[in-house]
């Protein structure tokens, strides 16, 4: 008779950290039938280019990060929304001297369209993301994918490509139109986890303290629920059990990460929901998320790391204020916290301008005088209006500021 | 009504749309099944809930994936018609239900049942996805899925005072942002060149994608032809 299991040996067991071998992975590994339909001259297989830092994904397997050398495939919410969240990622870039392309021969990936109405099929579908890994591969630059729904929908596009003979063959069949090849990245790779590969060389140079700051982590959905073995764990960050990328980040700069019980929830965003239907999206995002990160761990502000996730948290509370719940969380990435903490202009790089949740008290904690360099983004402003400036560039952006001098 | 030797149809859903016969239900059935993703996401259910209580449409909504994936797995055609018509649009596709301890994909067979739905041209499905017909617009013209000019105050109501004070500075915000990629533009969320735009034309029309958005909405597909095709010819 097997032996029954107590809650004490459960409980147990999950004390200790988790550490998994990638030998009893239960799926099979990804890359080797990338390797194999190489080997068949069946696909071009981009390499990850040098330098790399290698990290341990959901099962044991290793996954390469690029640090430079990389294409930004960016993130329809994000610039259209957020551009806060690009600029600071290209900021860090910038700051570190890192080689990178920022590509205009890139389309959205339409995922958000795709679970949002279904107006499309696998075919579409792959042959977009296919388009541009082939526009990628044409620079010499790797895809760095800015947006969680774009990192997780090309994860499960590879998989059915690589799975599906006739849909590679689709997908090959409409590429020739375009003279470009089928070309699948060596690995899929999504921002926060350049950021995650990044952290301790962020921390050298941080101008701003941050150990006053309590934060919650919601992890996006699309980053770590759709192929779920490809997101980085680290027996060191909630013992494995959770990923690993933006906490372990806040923790190298010296911010205090609390739990909440709903971590697992995702943000409400919904797709359809936050544009058509968003009744659904703000009770979730305030009932399931931000009210009970307040009850459980009043942080002073959420990070997270993708599009979707940044706006409905933050735009969704503005209407609770109304029902008297407790709101009034600042909503920011990982990327944008990164940038502040070393120094990036508050609105002409982190954009705080377009978050609407007040971030006020929250800069005001970190010591960081916002009125003084908003003030100073409103000379831009005016210089714009008056016709005597055409915008704001990298000149005017790239330099990092003592913030709370 | 009690249940009879008559009218007992043991392990299968009553027939609550006899407008819509068997035969078509059955056919729409095999479409779902014949996707090439279908056995990637459905690998029988069992039934333990675990998707339930990870689904955040299952606290708001009556519906559940666990629902879905039996229905679906036990091959019960009246139910998946039922669920076609009913529940599909709840979905948040977040795929936390890919929790489930057997490997399936709820919100992976959600998104089939959509597809077909569209492709079909249901009326619940057309009724659900009533004025977002501009997003797809934009995503197939522009290559992307939203931009500033979006944010109006008419349609984002509930976001507060935020969005007027946005759509009052956005012209100036835009140029106020250093990427060259994006600064300036208010339609678009990024600059895409107009040989990709040509491009991603090409793919919609080639992939059946067109076909789809005239099953849809005839009038949005008839707006995107003429641009395409125009834009296509002029190469
Ligand atoms: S993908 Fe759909 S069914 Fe699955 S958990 Fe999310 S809302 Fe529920
Ligand atoms: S978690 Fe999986 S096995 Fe359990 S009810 Fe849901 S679909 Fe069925």
């Amino acid at each position: 008779m097997t032996e029954l299991t107590t809650v004490e040996q459960i409980l147990e067991k999950k004390s200790h950290p988790v550490t998994r071998d990638a030998e009893a992975a239960p799926t099979q590994d990804m890359h080797e039938l990338l390797y194999e339909l190489e080997a068949k001259g069946e696909i071009i297989l981009q390499k990850v280019p040098e330098p790399y830092v290698e990290f341990t994904t959901k099962y044991g397997r290793k996954k390469k990060i690029p640090i430079e050398h990389t294409w930004h495939h960016k993130s329809c919410g994000h610039c259209g929304h957020i551009p806060g969240y690009a600029s600071s990622i290209l900021w860090l870039h910038r700051q570190f001297g890192l080689d990178y392309h920022d590509p205009t021969d890139q389309t959205s990936c339409t995922g958000w369209n795709y679970y949002a109405s279904a107006a499309s099929n696998a075919v579409g579908q792959a042959s977009v993301m296919a388009r541009n890994f082939a526009a990628a591969y044409e620079t010499g630059y790797f895809p760095l994918i800015h947006c969680g729904t774009s990192f997780g929908h090309y994860k499960e596009i590879r998989e059915q490509l690589v799975h599906h003979k006739e849909l590679r063959d689709e997908v090959r069949r409409i590429l020739d139109k375009m003279g470009k090849p089928l070309v699948i990245p060596e690995e899929i790779v999504h921002y926060s986890e350049w950021v995650y590969a990044m952290r301790q060389k962020f921390a050298e140079r941080q101008l701003v303290d941050m150990s006053s700051i309590t934060a919650t982590v919601h992890p996006a959905c699309h980053y770590y629920k759709i192929i779920a073995e490809d997101a980085i764990y680290d027996p060191e960050i909630y013992g494995g059990q959770r990923t690993a990328v933006v906490t372990a980040v806040l923790q190298e700069l010296g911010i205090n990460v609390a739990d909440y019980s709903t971590w697992f929830d995702c943000c409400g965003f919904g797709f359809r929901h936050v544009l058509v239907q968003r009744d659904f999206t703000r009770s979730f995002a305030v009932l399931r998320k931000i009210e009970v990160m307040k009850n459980e761990a009043n942080p002073d502000v959420t990070i997270t790391h993708d599009t979707g996730c940044v706006t409905t948290l933050d735009k969704s509370q503005f209407a609770a204020k109304a029902h008297e719940r407790k709101v009034g969380i600042p909503v920011l990435s990982d990327a944008q916290i990164a940038a502040l903490a070393m120094g990036a202009h508050p609105f002409r790089v982190v954009q705080f301008h377009w978050h609407s949740t007040d971030w006020r008290p929250f800069l005001e904690k970190l010591g960081i005088n916002w009125q003084k360099y908003w003030d100073e983004f409103q000379t831009d402003l005016d210089a714009i209006r008056a016709g005597t400036k055409s915008g704001i560039t990298w000149q005017d952006a790239d330099q990092p500021i003592k913030l709370t001098a | 009504m009690p249940t009879t030797l008559e009218n007992w149809n043991p392990g299968k859903a009553e027939n609550r749309h006899p407008d819509v016969t068997y035969e078509e239900k059955e056919r729409l059935f095999l479409e779902i099944k014949n996707d090439i993703r279908y056995h990637d996401f459905l690998y029988g259910c069992y039934e333990c809930g675990i998707c339930v209580s990870a689904c955040p449409s299952a606290r708001f909504y009556d519906f559940s994936p666990r629902v879905i994936a039996q229905a679906v797995a036990r091959e019960d055609v009246e139910r998946v018609y039922d669920i076609l018509t009913e529940d599909i649009w709840n979905c948040a596709q977040c795929f936390s239900c890919v929790r489930c301890p057997r490997q399936n994909n709820p919100g992976g067979l959600v998104t089939i049942l959509r597809e077909v739905s569209i492709k079909n041209g249901l009326q619940e499905s057309k009724d659900a996805l009533q004025g977002y017909s501009r997003v797809i617009y934009k995503v197939m013209l522009k290559g992307n899925q939203v931009s500033p000019d979006m944010l109006q105050p008419d349609f984002f109501p509930d976001w507060g005072p935020w969005v007027q004070n946005f759509s009052q500075n956005m012209h100036v915000w835009r140029k106020a942002i250093p990427m060259d990629s994006i600064r300036g533009l208010t339609d678009v969320a990024w600059r895409v060149e107009r040989k990709t735009l040509l491009e991603l034309y090409t793919i919609w029309f080639e992939s059946g994608n067109m076909d789809i958005i005239k099953e849809l909405d005839e009038s949005l597909y008839d707006l995107l032809v003429d641009v395409m095709k125009e834009e296509l010819e002029e190469g």
